[in-house]
């Protein structure tokens, strides 16, 4: 039996590598990466494994327990979903990111230690950044900038939070933290910016629209969940989270209802998804974080396979904005298809979501949440009639815009079926494999009570019966071209603001220095130093002339005299050497007069 | 892509265009809304325990009226609540740099955004 390796040096490896290969190789390489990592992912044993030594701290590399392995489980499998989807077009952006993004999200998951988890937390910017900037277009480059300045700043606060907790005695063990003083509070703040946590997420919505069709595949999988996994582990429990979770759980599906972009609708709801995962963590009971882990593994399937969807649409129509789509079944069947299994999947029994969601409410409910169940039954709701029906709505059905298009090619397809056919086996057999992965065992659910099953199809149909009711009665919102404000409105527009205010002060203050310096001092001193000599020259013989009793003609005939052989340098030797004389007279006495204190 | 009016090789899948299949969906619809009704007034009646943990979970629709007036609240409070204040041009932070404004999925760039297998031809704007 082979040693296992580090999953992150597997696609490290693999993403160095990609750019080096052409054609036909490069996709089959690419391919064959995540299958490597998934043969490998069996053969890590439990434990503590591949440590380093570094500085004063023991880093480790591979803490292989419960929870590193669900989570190493999932993002494996959608690797290699994620590299299908992309591989025809054999860019070097889409495969190497992608495979760069899975490994630095699989270091964070097999990191023992908070210093190697910053590490990794960093790269998964990078990966990131290569993902937009795979689109290729203007808009794309200025978002990947966007998203650069944001988790920069992230990883900034992370970091000082690491360093003074630390600094404050803190160890660098990667387990639950006590949310008190400086330290661990910037971390958990750095924690919440990936996490998309209301006003500091506005990252998502703003830039995951931007991305490459494939890319977006990557970045909704990995950030988001790489941080859910990390406050799981650090902050369960933490009440705040459940009121942080219930604003994102709510607030992003009033953005997504507006929202004509279709990636931006699923933007939203992925934020309100993540808030269900953030809830549980908050509750941290055993049954509500096993929701958290299951909810991350199934959700992840749905909404890779939504975007899919939507991004198939884009590859072939260049559009993604609901007022621009419409008709497509006609074009595009299997894709729509996928879109609504893609919505079943969020929320439908006999698929993932449904077995993962309910835990997180039973959790609650058996808290004595009554509010917090509301609220989640509402956010189900809310989420299934944004990212189920408006985005398969209006684009596959609608009206019929006149566009038409071929189906999408067989590797997105198959990709999108693979998804599926996950989805569907986990939500029908979850007890096949998919609960025995949950991280905590003991705390069991049981989603299929026939109670259940039809109240959840009884949601779903009335959902559908609003928005029909709606669409008919002219009454729910027309899709139109517009922008909305969101909180990233502060570092977009209130950035321009605070570089006109740095312009005007710091350049102001360096105009004005140059004016001062450049324009005054430096000439006066050039000045000084250039004529100064010759002036001071001129200026000690006019009393000797004065006293030899020259006339005023005369002396200042001498005195231009004397100036024009001083700035020529033109000195007859008599006075060069009477100058010297004096020097040595001078320096004569002064080390006698030394010479005679200091005895 | 071609932007054409609706040929004959449309047919199967204007399938649901046609009125009298639009019809029939949205038969079949409301058959299956109101059987899920029935079935829970069913279950009430004969006691079923669904094993609630609140009082009120044990009202019968509960997830119908839920789900229905979340949906309505969540469509109707962004489009007339939220989207009056919120709403801005499409091209509002386009004055960031100094390029001038261009769509996410317009056909500029060096990369054609639409793949088609066959042709290759301009996107809509």
């Amino acid at each position: 039996m082979p040693d296992a390796v580090p999953p992150f040096a597997i696609y490290l490896i693999g993403a160095l590598i990609v750019p080096l290969l052409r054609g036909r190789v490069r996709q089959g390489f690419a391919l064959l990466v995540p299958v490597v990592a998934f043969v490998n992912y069996f053969l890590i044993p439990e434990g503590t494994h591949w440590t380093l030594p570094f500085l004063d701290f023991e880093l480790v590399l591979g803490r292989a327990d419960e929870w590193s392995r669900i989570f190493l489980n999932i993002f494996t499998i959608l690797s290699f979903a994620g590299i299908l989807y992309v591989v025809r077009d054999n860019e070097v952006l889409d495969l190497s990111g992608g495979l760069l993004y899975a490994g630095s999200a699989m270091g964070v998951i097999m990191a023992g230690d908070l210093i190697s988890m910053f590490i990794f937390w960093e790269m998964l910017t990078l990966a990131a950044v290569f993902c937009l900037l795979a689109r290729r277009t203007n808009a794309a480059g200025k978002a990947a900038y966007r998203y650069l300045l944001v988790h920069i700043f992230g990883g900034v606060v992370l970091l000082a939070g690491l360093a003074i907790h630390l600094a404050s005695g803190g160890s660098i063990a990667f387990d639950k933290i006590e949310l008190a003083g400086p330290g661990p509070i910037l971390m958990f703040i750095g924690f919440g910016i990936n996490c998309a946590w209301p006003l500091v997420g506005a990252w998502l919505p703003d830039t995951y629209p931007e991305a490459s069709v494939g890319g977006v595949v990557f970045m909704a999988t990995y950030t988001t969940k790489t941080a859910v996994y990390v406050l799981a582990r650090t902050f369960p429990g933490e009440p705040s989270l459940v009121i942080i979770g219930l604003v994102m759980a709510i607030l992003p599906l009033f953005y997504a209802a507006i929202a004509n972009d279709l990636r931006r609708v699923l933007s939203y709801c992925l934020v309100n998804q993540v808030g269900f995962m953030v809830i549980a963590i908050g509750l941290g009971t055993d049954l509500a974080l096993n929701g958290a882990a299951a909810h991350a593994y199934c959700h992840i399937l749905y909404k890779a396979l939504l975007f899919m969807v939507v991004g198939s649409v884009i590859y072939r129509t260049g559009l993604s904005r609901a007022t621009d789509l419409g008709g497509l079944i006609r074009s595009m069947p299997l894709t729509c298809l996928f879109g609504v299994l893609g919505a079943l999947a969020m929320s439908s029994p006999w698929f993932c979501g449904f077995v993962s969601k309910s835990i997180i409410m039973g959790a609650a409910a058996k808290e004595g949440r009554g509010l917090v169940w509301m609220v989640l039954l509402c956010a189900s709701a809310g989420v299934f009639l944004l990212a189920g029906i408006k985005v398969v709505y209006f684009a596959f059905f609608s009206r019929d815009s006149g566009i038409r298009c071929e189906e999408a090619p067989p590797n997105q397809l198959a990709a999108m079926a693979l998804i599926a056919g996950i989805a569907f086996c986990i939500g029908a057999f979850p007890d096949w494999f998919f609960y025995d992965l949950l991280p905590i065992s003991g705390a069991d659910y049981q989603p299929y009570t026939f109670g259940h099953v039809t109240d959840q199809f009884a949601l779903l149909l009335f959902c559908g019966l609003a928005f029909v009711l709606m669409l008919k009665s002219g009454l729910y919102p027309a899709e139109i071209r517009a922008t909305n404000l969101d909180a990233a409105w502060f570092y977009r527009r209130g950035g321009k603001v605070i570089d006109r205010v740095m312009d005007w002060a710091l350049n102001g203050i360096n105009a004005q220095t140059h004016r001062w310096m450049h324009g005054r001092a430096l000439p006066a001193i050039t000045e000084f130093f250039s004529h100064g000599p010759s002036y001071l020259a001129s200026s000690a013989m006019t009393p000797i002339w004065k006293l030899q009793g020259h006339d005023a003609d005369e002396i200042a005939k001498r005195k231009q005299s004397v100036y024009l052989r001083c700035e020529r340098g033109v000195f007859p030797i008599g006075i060069t050497a009477c100058l010297a004389v004096f020097l040595l007279a001078l320096l004569f006495v002064v080390s006698y007069v030394s010479h005679k204190s200091s005895t | 892509m071609k932007t054409n009016p609706p040929t004959d090789d449309d047919q199967k899948s204007g399938w649901f265009e046609k009125p009298e299949n639009v019809r029939k969906l949205w038969i079949g619809f409301l058959m299956a809304c109101g059987l899920f009704m029935i079935l829970d007034l069913v279950l009430v009646v004969i006691a079923f325990d669904k094993h609630p943990y609140f009082k009120w979970q044990k009202w019968p629709a509960l997830y119908a009226v839920t789900g229905f007036v979340a949906c309505v609240i969540f469509a109707l409070g962004a489009g007339y609540g939220l989207r009056p204040l919120l709403k801005r041009g499409e091209n509002f932070y386009d004055d960031e740099t100094s390029e001038n404004k261009d769509d996410t999925d317009s056909s500029e760039s060096h990369h054609s955004p639409n793949h088609d297998d066959e042709t290759r031809t301009d996107s809509d704007a």
